[in-house]
């Protein structure tokens, strides 16, 4: 059991290098399939030493429904923006600094969230505390910064909790 | 190729012609650094995203075969976007920012970038 961790430090990671081998070949066929499976079990072994944890991925259902809340909001956030951009002066906007206390503890669940926040716009995530209890985050217009982070902590956070932790 | 998707593939270009043109605009426009980032979060989401959905149409509508190698360009920006963002933001918070201007840290001691010696870590 312990060779096995040691040679598939990351089973999803070798998973998802396969499938991203065969989209680079953009053709299905038994060899690159193969070569890409080779290359899904030596790249997670020798980068293993940058990454010695596994995260626990709970939940597959969350993971879409996330996928999906999130790329529906990059569309709405787009629409907001660019009426921000284009309608508003610089003088009525609002910029703000937010500052968010996570409730999430582990590394790649705060970083999957700091993504989130950056890839909707009118966000981006900026820095985190010393001790990584906190995300610093700009916000494009923010009349109510409060709002903001109880939209984040409702719509992104909670369900990441379900998914990593 | 009938007439419908060549319209949906048209629109899709457009849509993402407009969404990156407003991101370059709003880098124009916006008058602080850390404003200015935001607008190009907006050409790297939906300005290529909508530009890759209509590739996909393209090749499956009129060459007939699926192609999904775009999806890897948006995996790759997915990954990449957000850490650009993170080093330009902060660098500004090095060159401009002071711990009184940022809003106050909860239950930590400092923002990490402006923390000028290390801490020791706390469970």
């Amino acid at each position: 059991m312990n060779l096995v961790r040691r040679l598939f430090p990351h089973p999803v990671l070798t998973v998802l290098l396969t499938l991203v081998w065969l989209l680079l070949v953009n053709r299905f066929s038994l060899n690159s399939l193969l070569f890409g499976f080779l290359l899904g079990i030596i790249i997670p072994f020798i980068t293993s030493p940058f990454w010695p944890d596994r995260p626990t991925l709970r939940n597959p259902a969350m993971m879409i429904e996330y996928t999906l809340v999130v790329l529906y909001d990059i569309v709405v956030a787009n629409i907001v923006v660019a009426r921000l951009i284009l309608f508003k002066s610089n003088a009525d906007l609002q910029p703000a600094w937010v500052c968010i206390p996570l409730d999430l503890r582990t590394p790649e669940a705060i970083t999957v969230l700091a993504a989130t926040i950056t890839l909707t716009p009118g966000t981006v995530s900026a820095d985190t505390s010393d001790h990584g209890h906190s995300l610093l985050v700009h916000c494009l217009d923010a009349p109510d910064p409060d709002a903001i982070r109880d939209e984040i902590k409702d719509r992104y956070e909670r369900r990441l909790m379900e998914i990593f932790e | 190729m009938t007439p419908v998707y060549e319209f949906l593939i048209a629109a899709f270009l457009v849509i993402s012609g407009v969404f990156g043109f407003v991101g370059s605009y709003g880098l124009i426009k916006l008058d602080n650094p850390m404003s200015r980032l935001h607008a190009p979060t907006k050409a790297t989401t939906l300005g290529v995203g909508g530009v890759l959905i209509a590739s996909i149409l393209h090749s499956l509508m009129s060459e007939g075969h699926l192609s999904l190698h775009e999806l890897l360009i948006t995996l790759f920006l997915f990954l990449t976007a957000p850490i650009t963002a993170n080093f330009i933001a902060k660098v500004h918070i090095h060159r401009h920012e002071t711990p009184g201007s940022l809003p106050v840290v909860g239950e930590d001691q400092d923002w990490a970038t402006l923390a000028t010696e290390p801490t020791a870590k706390a469970e």
